[in-house]
């Protein structure tokens, strides 16, 4: 079976300075990869680099769709990239605000991409918006409040689900812990952990904290100032780090 | 009487070139909004600048005017455009919706149904239907360009899902010739259907907003709805207090500080022709 999604020398810069070079990686279905590295390394840009978001200056991004073919990200219609954005891919923001639609209810939030590709039910729409509201555990009464009444936690919860009523094959999600304290940073961690795993769902996930990689991902790659400096397995690369910044990285973990 | 230091119809000829320019591209593409370089005429936005300047490339020393607001031939904006083109174009207008060539509206289709030799030109405050959902341009523009509609479902779904029904009563969004979906205007969705395969052709213009868009005679027109909740128009308990009509759509008027209130016509021009036609309630 050929990757899921595959990266040939992808790199961007903007103007002199560059956000990321020289990066290549496959990545088959239902894996998780976990891309860390510090504020800055370029982490987010290859991010929204292979997501289509930005165009990289170099490289290719190529991705196996539904029917098996393999299509290269730049070659596709806009038209085509953008419904495999709304269908087959999930995009979780750090700041559930940017993915969330904030003006309608939940329930709208979590259906608009049912009726994006032609739902036009609404007690069907209604039925599955509930059903992956229970799912990432917020209350079923809950489907006509607005995001804005949610928690953080519930925002974040929110936006999976809403990433996830298409069953995608794939979800980027750039530190989706990120501002969450720590004690619903692990019930969602815990939520998502069993999704993908359930879903079969291949998942690249960013973020600045070993914890969330160790948890989430089975191989990870760190990047320092653009580049990728060490990959492998989670487990190998956490404990038996080559790079001399990974062996930082790996120390500087607060041991409570 | 006709002020002759102007222009026929006021705008100079090479602006109505431009503006025919636009309709013929709208009527091209059914339901796209063309841009076109929209004038500042002698009033306000929001007063129909944008109705008055396709009214003004399209009429005729042999055309027949007739201006309505609100359904009324007798309200302020309709008062004021009509007498506008009296001055400055010299036309013939009408009260009668059938004697009209011409018929310029805010708010209102009329009851009667309109013919293939009858122009409707409407005022346009806001023709994005997806602006509320969507604030950037440049991204409803792609929208429509990849025909991306489900975010107007989405505002359905919030409809429904908030007030048990699909409450949006006017500007009710609605699918051209199977392609785009447009705003047909602040006309309450009780007009909607009669855009439908509509031997008219529809012109709509927005001044501030500078776009043109068009519904050329027997397109289709299909207003959104869900499966389950399908598109209806209002409805009324009582006939209209003056004619007794059970067809029109009826304005609430308040007649005295107790609570009094009666249901008439908005369209003043039916109404009248049913009284002397011998309607009562």
């Amino acid at each position: 079976m050929s990757p899921l999604l595959s990266a040939q020398g992808i790199g961007k810069t903007y103007g002199t300075r560059t956000g990321c070079r020289d990066i290549s990686f496959e990545l088959h279905a239902g894996e998780v990869l976990a891309i860390v590295g510090e504020s800055g390394s370029g982490k987010t840009t290859l991010l929204r680099c292979l997501s289509g978001h930005i165009e990289p200056t170099v490289g290719r991004v190529s991705y196996r769709m539904r029917d098996g073919r393999v299509l290269c990200l730049t070659d596709m219609s806009e038209a085509e990239r953008r419904l495999l954005m709304r269908t087959d891919w999930g995009f979780v923001h750090q700041d559930a605000r940017e993915g969330l639609r904030m003006g309608v209810s939940a329930g709208a939030n979590v259906g608009e991409r049912l009726m994006a590709v032609g739902a036009r039910h609404y007690g069907n729409i209604r039925a599955a918006a509930e059903d992956w509201l229970a799912r990432v555990e917020i209350p079923g009464e809950r489907v006509d409040d607005s995001p804005w009444a949610y928690s953080g936690g519930m925002r974040q919860r929110l936006q999976i689900a809403r990433n996830l009523v298409t069953e995608p094959r794939l979800v980027f999600m750039d530190e989706p812990t990120g501002g969450l304290d720590v004690s619903v940073q692990a019930r969602l961690l815990d939520l998502i952990r069993g999704l993908v795993r359930r879903l079969n769902l291949a998942a690249i996930v960013v973020t600045h904290d070993l914890a969330v990689a160790r948890l989430l991902s089975s191989r990870m790659m760190v990047m320092q100032q653009g580049q990728v400096i060490e990959t492998g397995l989670t487990d190998q690369v956490l404990e038996d780090p080559q790079a001399p910044y990974t062996q930082l990285l790996v120390s500087s973990v607060l041991q409570v | 009487m006709t002020a002759q230091s102007y222009n026929f119809a006021y705008l100079n000829e090479q602006t109505k070139r431009m503006i025919r320019r636009a309709i013929l591209k709208a009527v091209a593409i059914p339901g796209y909004q063309v841009p076109f370089a929209s004038r500042e005429m002698p009033m306000p936005y929001g007063w129909g600048t944008g109705g008055v300047q396709v009214t003004a490339a399209i009429l005729t020393p042999d055309d027949t005017l007739k201006v309505i607001d609100q359904g009324a031939d007798d309200t302020t904006n309709a008062v004021s455009i009509r007498k506008f083109f009296e001055k400055t174009a010299g036309v013939p207008t009408t009260e009668r919706t059938g004697e009209a060539s011409i018929i310029q509206t805010r708010h209102r289709i009329p009851e009667k149904a309109l013919r293939d030799d009858q122009i409707i030109v409407f005022q346009v405050p806001i023709p994005e239907p997806l602006r509320f959902l969507e604030p950037r341009e440049t991204e409803t523009r792609k929208m429509h360009a990849l025909e991306e509609y489900g975010v107007m479902h989405v505002k359905l779904y919030e409809d429904i899902a908030r007030y048990g029904q699909i409450a949006t009563t006017y500007a009710y969004p609605a699918k051209v010739g199977d392609r785009y979906v447009f705003d047909p205007s602040p006309i309450p969705k009780f007009d909607n259907p009669k855009l439908d395969d509509c031997p008219a052709l529809q012109l709509f213009g927005a001044g501030r907003e500078k776009r043109i868009y068009a519904v050329p005679p027997h397109t289709k027109v299909k207003s959104l709805d869900f499966e389950d909740h399908p598109f209806e128009v209002q409805r009324w308990d009582e006939p209209c207090a003056i004619c007794g009509s059970r067809e029109s759509f009826l304005d609430e008027i308040v007649t005295d500080d107790k609570g009094s209130r009666m249901f008439v016509c908005s369209d003043t021009d039916y109404c009248a022709e049913r009284q002397r036609a011998g309607a009562r309630p």
